[in-house]
């Protein structure tokens, strides 16, 4: 399988371990990964915003760097939803970039629904030892479905311990730009979701997207939790990088 | 009613800091989540259900003139009077002239956020005519000073008990009780004599049947059905868009709207109101008026936004809806909260009178999950977002921001030099705890919580150190 890995702003800027176990998890699945050099953004945060010149600039570019393959990968419902749940409508104005926009769409995975419903991952290298809680994103769980294949990977890593917290599919408050217009309910919506998160007593609360996770992080620091990690899926899955 | 929706942040700031509100407002948490999750799982086939709803309601709306019009046919034919007001002040003006013209002192009035939406309260006060509010929430926020509903279905749903409790001790005179049975009964007492004494009684419409002219209202309360048949005259004001073609339509809607409000698979009454009293007949109202709104809904009709007037007003998109949720309804301003309110009240009230509005949402989707007729409500409210880019309503640095944004990530070489500095500067302001406390442009975040900081070198340059290596 010829796969190009997209591997999301925030991870680029924030979190390139997240890249590089995506990475290493479609090898070990047995597919050929490129990454596209100058991949930057899909564009949502301009199309969310209303902005859809910014966006649709940003989608030619995206087209334009990622057709051609197999499938394209993103550690990200989010980012991954805005292909394949968006940029039909994003395009809808433009015959020939529409019918590139669908096609694109059809082959763009979210990493865990790649790594269970296409590349049939059999086993992962995660060493990770102790309690976890999953956080499903809006965007992935809502647009992509994504809600068993986190589970069932980390199924897999024996001495993993899955307690589902109350409120899961609960927004976590981040919604991009929300976080930053409406900082105090986002504040109180990511309080809430760490409440939750740490009532299981888990070690580790992880999910699939960047955002929620640095929200939900941002949130039990300021609280004083130093303890428990907040982890992307695809770190806990990939184990040691080297 | 007055518009408030551009104090969004200020009043939504109060209701984070409100402990009775946030108390109160558990009780969507608590009661309407589940309810609507358990009768839906008890209905059986769900989707299939809310699949119809939506064909109804856009089967209703594609023809909206022609079921109109078949509507004031049936309805007149049946007795009816059938009034059309282009705008609020127009239906205000035709329901005050009904009042004038019948000598009318006093109107009982079920629950109608139309009515809101207009203003009536105030017009009928104007002309001499007192409104009585018999809905018990609704009566609750008349006699506590005017004080508007938060929530589509449960007006006093921002209310604790304590507070009723003190209301009533105040304004009736009576002893302070907490006991719920004890609370009704006094408003019962004081609104059965409204009901019987009063010229007119006006309701809103859940449906216009158009097949056979009537209104439909479902109540919990019996208050509706009071309204609608004992006084002599009887107005019912709704907006256009609640038409439906056929009883079998209404039939598949009445399933779907009491289990999406509260849970319940029927309400305690379903009141369908035909026509006026016959010589047969030993109640029921001398003169049916009904008064059909447009106030803004053609224009809708007309628009990208059209979808949103399937809604059937069952409140599922706010109960759900995180932001809601945390600061309730009247941090909206307006009549309609939550996720429809979003999109309504730029609709009909002005969009320069609700800019705020379609950004309060995280987009997390919860409310078309769960709309009965499944509205895509955060693609409408991005809908809007466009509207207000394209009509340049947005704040000069949002718009340079992500201009800045889109420019420097179109040109690759820029962008992965921009992101390198980024990540150094912001590691650097980690400090040693790896957590950025205070980030510059960014207070909306950390005044409540601290930003991680990043790894310090971007996935791009890596990789090419990586890929440079082998």
């Amino acid at each position: 399988m010829r796969v190009a890995l997209f591997v999301t702003c925030l991870a680029d800027l924030m979190r390139p371990n997240v890249a590089f176990a995506a990475l290493k998890l479609l090898k070990l699945a047995g597919c050929t990964v490129e990454v596209p050099e100058t991949q930057t953004c899909c564009g949502q945060p301009a199309y969310n915003s209303g902005d859809r010149a910014t966006a649709l600039t940003l989608a030619r570019k995206v087209i334009d760097e990622f057709e051609g393959y197999e499938y394209v990968v993103l550690p990200s419902g989010s980012c991954a939803g805005m292909i394949r749940a968006h940029y039909e409508e994003l395009c809808k104005d433009d015959p020939a970039l529409l019918a590139r926009a669908k096609k694109l769409a059809a082959c763009t995975y979210e990493l865990t629904d790649f790594l269970v419903n296409v590349a049939k991952l059999e086993s992962v290298p995660g060493d990770f030892a102790g309690s976890i809680t999953y956080h499903d994103s809006c965007s992935g769980l809502r647009e992509l479905g994504i809600k068993q294949q986190p589970r069932q990977l980390l199924g897999k890593m024996g001495q993993v311990e899955i307690k589902e917290m109350s409120e899961a599919e609960t927004c976590c408050g981040f919604g991009g730009t929300f976080s930053l217009k409406f900082g105090d309910i986002s504040t109180k919506l990511a309080d809430n979701k760490c409440e939750n998160a740490c009532a299981t007593g888990a070690d580790a609360i992880v999910g699939g997207d960047l955002g929620c996770l640095l929200n939900i992080e941002g949130r039990l620091r300021r609280k004083g939790d130093r303890k428990t990690q907040v982890l992307h899926v695809a770190e806990v899955l990939a184990g040691k990088l080297d | 009613m007055e518009i408030h929706s551009n104090d969004f942040k200020a009043r939504a700031r109060e209701a984070l800091a409100n402990p009775n509100l946030q108390k109160a407002l558990k009780l969507v948490q608590v009661k309407f989540v589940p309810g609507r999750a358990a009768a839906a799982a008890e209905f059986g086939d769900f989707e299939t259900l809310r699949d119809a709803g939506r064909d109804i309601r856009n089967r209703a709306l594609e023809n909206l003139d022609l079921w109109l019009e078949r509507f004031e046919q049936e309805a007149t034919r049946r007795g009816a009077q059938v009034h059309w007001a282009r705008d609020a002040a127009e239906a205000n003006a035709i329901i005050v002239g009904i009042a004038q013209a019948n000598g009318v002192k006093k109107v009982v009035k079920s629950k109608s956020m139309v009515s809101e939406e207009c203003g009536l309260n105030d017009a009928l006060e104007a002309a001499g005519v007192t409104p009585v509010e018999t809905d018990l929430g609704e009566y609750i926020l008349q006699i506590n000073d005017h004080e508007p509903p938060s929530h589509i279905v449960a007006p006093v749903i921002h209310k604790t008990r304590d507070e009723v409790s003190d209301l009533f001790h105040a304004k009736h005179g009576k002893p302070r009780t907490e006991d719920i049975g004890a609370l009704c009964r006094e408003a019962r007492e004081i609104l059965r004599p409204h009901f019987l004494s009063a010229d007119m009684g006006i309701s809103g419409a859940n449906f216009l049947v158009a097949e056979t002219g009537s209104t439909v209202i479902v109540t919990n309360e019996g208050n509706g059905r009071l309204c609608t048949t004992v006084p002599r005259i009887h107005v019912a004001l709704t907006g256009i868009e609640k038409v439906v073609p056929t009883l079998e339509d209404l039939s598949v809607l009445l399933r779907l709207l009491p289990r999406s409000a509260t849970g319940q698979p029927i309400t305690n009454y379903v009141s369908m109101n035909t026509g006026v009293a016959g010589s047969g007949d030993s109640d029921g109202p001398e003169q049916f008026h009904i008064v059909l709104l447009d106030n803004g809904r053609s224009r809708v009709l007309g628009s990208e936004l059209k979808e949103m007037l399937r809604c059937i007003r069952c409140g599922a998109c706010m109960n759900h809806c995180p932001v809601y949720q945390a600061v309730g309804g009247h941090a909206y301003g307006w009549v309609y909260p939550g996720p429809m309110g979003s999109v309504l009240t730029p609709s009909y009230a002005g969009m320069e009178h609700a800019h705020e509005l379609p950004h309060t949402a995280t987009g997390c989707g919860q409310c078309s999950a769960v709309c009965p007729v499944r509205i895509p409500l955060p693609e409408l409210m991005r809908k809007e977002r466009e509207m207000q880019v394209e009509a340049g309503l947005r704040p000069w640095q949002e718009r340079l921001s992500l201009k800045l944004w889109g420019w420097s990530a179109s040109q690759s070489w820029l962008y992965g030099i921009g992101t390198a500095i980024a990540a150094r500067f912001l590691k650097r302001l980690g400090g040693a705890d790896q957590l950025i406390h205070r980030l510059p442009l960014g207070g909306g975040w950390t005044d409540g919580r601290d930003f991680p900081a990043p790894a310090g070198k971007t996935f791009r340059e890596l990789y090419r150190a990586r890929k440079n290596l082998h």
